[in-house]
């Protein structure tokens, strides 16, 4: 991802919430950088801050201590300016019901500024763009979830934000619409426009983050790019090789230096699958090539050879542990009584 | 557009002034559109059914039955045209206010706009004003239809009947931002009932202020309710009956308004941003 620029288009400095003076920190100390051009992942638990963090950055909520900055402008004292540059699109929808998909977006547009016929030509094109062309006359209140949203997101396109916020865009969405959206995501950003997504779909995370923040109890407890954090996993680290063997092949791999464990199983039709697990520390080509050789020299016909990574999943709940979370986030008890 | 957010400039808070004013005048723009375009006969219909048959029962069917006097429907006429012009107001500021707020998210849109969050508040107040005053005036071509003989009035006096409604008409769409604001979801239907209930029978529409000094604690307590304000500026502008002194009438307003205009306010920022 180094083609991703390293100007800071959101800075978040330091920032504290609370709701009630007594009560919890909502976020307790955030400090993070979205970089222009990157898609930015915001993961966590229900209540584990990330909704109070994009509240932050989009002025709609004001924080205790700290700051945000969009593209240099302090959001806090500058709140009109930073909105010029910001656009969001909620979960659930917030369209105009009184208007119709066309005037949705025209008349986004106009609140920015932008002239009649630029507005009238941009809605056009982008509701083509989102498979909306010849629904455009229609009321909101007609349109589908998968099609709502793809509105919200052309609503928010409208006025060329430099910054893009999407909470948990894919939530519900059937599987079509949830392709288009990471299509177009992926677009945007092929397109210059930073984007920062919150979700609780790894799969969705790992696939489109170019780096994500996973954040609990209104700290960020983990900040990387989605490869360096299924490294977090201790124990998954290494390589699988399948093997075509009538026995087990596990001694033909005694040799592969940085090995801690070795596991072998029968995998049908005459394979096994042997696991090696271990820090791959380089040496003597890294664990893959070993392993290759090691098969090699032991007259073993390779089948497939594939690194070992726990995935984001695996990853989350590391962190973040398996109890489920009450309204504020803390742990409760996911037992049945 | 680049160029704002660099403050200290002049040419630069002028450029981010006038994107403001834009701003305000193209929500206003959404607001205008969706009344002609969309909800024309819904709000013609909210507006003025009500004072349609306020003025037919009391002004037509009463007198005629020997219930009231014969000249009831011209006195009644300033009430009516007050109680429209408030009613609309506080209702077009308080329900869309709660709907959006709460249900359809809408007003997250507008809160996103490059303006300040309390020009968000005034526009609601601004536009509802204006729909107030549309159904106010559209009283008297009905009261001409619907009351016997037609509408008997004074003047009118326009130096009198414009700042009634321009500020009546404001006064009322603030104490719908104050209610569409400070109530939860849940309650508003009971909110409603409880405030526009003594909203509409103690504010001097259907009687004259004056007339009341033979029940003076109730005359006193009509004062606290800024409808009674409208009706007797109304009063003093369409007819020549005796009404509450001018001076009364304007520190009455005056008052609804900055109280009512500020706490809504208030009430409105603490919901809009947390």
């Amino acid at each position: 991802m180094s083609s991703r620029g390293t100007v800071a288009v959101v800075r978040v400095e330091d920032l504290h919430k609370r709701y009630q003076a007594d009560g919890p920190e909502a976020v307790a100390g955030i400090d993070f950088e979205v970089r222009e051009g990157e898609i930015f992942g915001l993961l966590g638990p229900n209540g584990a801050g990330k909704t109070t963090t994009i509240g932050t950055i989009t002025t709609r909520v004001r924080p205790t201590s700290g700051r945000v900055l969009v593209d240099g402008v302090d959001v806090g004292e500058d709140p009109v300016s930073a909105k010029l540059r910001i656009a969001s699109v909620p979960q659930l929808s917030n369209l105009d019901r009184a208007l119709t998909a066309l005037e949705n977006l025209t008349f986004h547009a106009s609140y920015f500024g932008a002239p009649r016929r630029e507005r009238r030509e941009r809605a056009r094109e982008l509701l083509g763009r989102f498979g909306l062309g010849g629904r455009e006359n229609d009321h909101v209140n007609n349109y589908s979830g998968g099609m709502a949203q793809r509105l919200m997101i052309a609503r928010a396109l409208m006025h060329q934000p430099r910054l893009l916020i999407l909470d948990e865009p894919t939530t519900g969405l059937d599987p079509q619409s949830r392709l288009f959206l990471w299509d177009t995501m992926v677009d945007l950003r092929e397109r210059g426009t930073t984007l920062i997504l919150t979700t609780h779909d790894m799969i969705e995370a790992d696939r489109l983050c170019d780096r994500i923040a996973i954040i609990d109890g209104g700290k960020i407890i983990a900040l990387d790019t989605p490869t360096r954090l299924r490294r977090l996993l201790p124990a998954e680290h290494g390589v699988e090789v399948t093997v075509a063997a009538n026995a087990d092949p596990s001694p033909a791999f005694t040799a592969v230096s940085g090995t801690e464990r070795t596991e072998a199983r029968p995998a049908g039709d005459g394979r096994w699958r042997v696991r090696l697990y271990g820090e791959d520390d380089g040496r003597n080509g890294g664990l893959p090539e070993q392993a290759l050789s090691a098969a090699q020299s032991g007259g073993l016909e390779l089948i497939e050879l594939k690194r070992l990574e726990g995935s984001l999943e695996d990853v989350f709940v590391h962190l973040t542990g398996r109890e489920l979370r009450g309204a504020d986030g803390a742990r409760v008890s996911g037992r049945w009584s | 557009m680049s160029a704002v957010g660099v403050t200290g400039s002049p040419r630069v808070a002028q450029a981010t002034r006038n994107i403001q004013i834009r701003a305000f005048a193209a929500l206003c723009g959404r607001d205008l559109w969706v009344t002609v375009r969309h909800e024309l006969g819904s709000f013609l219909a909210q507006a003025l059914l009500q004072p349609i048959f306020l003025l037919f029962v009391f002004g037509r069917v009463l007198p005629e039955i020997g219930a009231a006097r014969p000249g009831y429907g011209t006195q009644l006429l300033p009430g009516v045209m007050a109680l429209t012009l408030v009613l609309t107001a506080l209702q077009n500021t308080a329900l869309p206010l709660v709907i959006e707020f709460s249900f359809t998210k809408e007003i997250e849109d507008r809160l996103l706009a490059p303006l300040p969050v309390a020009a968000v508040a005034l526009q609601k107040i601004l536009i509802a004003a204006l729909r107030g005053v549309l159904a106010g005036l559209l009283i008297l071509p009905l009261a001409a239809l619907i009351l016997p003989g037609g509408i008997h009035i004074h003047g009118p006096d326009w130096a009198v009947l414009i700042p009634i409604f321009f500020f009546g008409s404001l006064a009322a769409g603030a104490m719908g931002l104050v209610l569409g604001t400070a109530v939860p979801p849940n309650r508003i239907s009971v909110a409603f009932a409880v405030v526009l209930t003594p909203l509409i029978f103690t504010g001097c529409t259907f009687y004259p202020w004056i007339s009341l000094h033979q029940l003076r604690w109730f005359q006193v307590f009509t004062l606290i309710n800024p409808l009674t304000y409208v009706s007797e500026g109304l009063r003093a502008a369409l007819t020549n009956l005796p009404h509450l002194a001018g001076g009364w009438i304007a520190l009455g307003l005056t008052v609804a308004l900055v109280v009512f205009g500020t706490l809504g306010t208030r009430l409105f920022i603490r919901r809009a941003v947390d």
